[in-house]
């Protein structure tokens, strides 16, 4: 799967994406986010600051997800646009 | 219609676009956005916009079709920067056309307020001092939920 990280949140993650199978016992949104934090103190932080969104596949997940490990999941730190 | 795109564009030839795609129109507004110069008491030597391809392109589309009906509005464009930009280039073009005055100028503030707050963009100033994100602020958000009223 491809996971995308914007903003501040590509700072924290030290790449603005990244290529990875779905870790094991991964099946929703909320999992994915929690195994990227683990060992990563720094990018569990981000991950948790308020504001940032999360999209699969191009559309915003409101509440949960669940995912089978061919999604593109995008990390959206708060935007600014204009 | 809506443009992202990486290198500069001409505001006064966006603003005649529009107006050929409105010939029965009474009224246009334009608005254009620039990098700024200086953040605060700090210079700003560079800007550095990221977006979310083909993402960010559905969401200004919907901005803008959310704006045609709210405000009937005959023609509406905005054009959008991403890369790297010197302050004082055009950042954000938006235009639109209308019967009348009031409805074309309270569509650039909807647009504007919508676009400040929900366009997915990513700023990251450059100055003397390093680089720093920019995020919507506290007075953005308010001035976008007025809208919701």
């Amino acid at each position: 799967m491809r996971i995308l990280f914007y903003g501040r949140l590509s700072e924290a993650a030290r790449a603005s994406e990244r290529t990875m199978a779905l870790p094991a016992g991964v099946c929703d949104v909320a999992g994915l986010r929690h195994a990227l934090g683990r060992e990563d103190e720094p990018l569990a932080e981000a991950l948790a600051g308020a504001g940032v969104r999360v999209a699969v596949n191009g559309t915003v997940v409101v509440g949960e997800m669940p995912l089978l490990g061919d999604e593109e999941v995008a990390f959206m730190s708060p935007v600014s646009g204009g | 219609m809506i443009r992202v795109q990486a290198g500069p564009f001409d505001p006064g030839e966006e603003l005649a676009e529009l107006a050929r795609e409105a010939p029965s129109s009474g009224a246009i507004a334009s608005f254009v956005g620039l990098v700024r110069p200086r953040s605060g008491d700090e210079p700003v030597n560079l800007l550095e916009l990221t977006h979310y391809p083909g993402f960010t392109e559905r969401i200004m589309a919907e901005i803008v079709e959310a704006a045609r009906q709210r405000f009937s509005l005959e023609a509406c464009r905005v054009v959008h920067r991403f890369g790297t930009l010197q302050p004082g280039e055009p950042i954000v073009f938006v235009a639109a056309a209308s019967h009348h005055r009031r409805a074309a100028h309270d569509a650039l503030d909807y647009l504007m307020d919508r676009l400040k707050t929900e366009a997915p963009f990513w700023k990251r100033e450059h100055g003397p001092a390093g680089a720093r994100w920019i995020e919507a602020r506290q007075q953005d958000h308010e001035d976008r939920s007025r809208w919701e009223k």
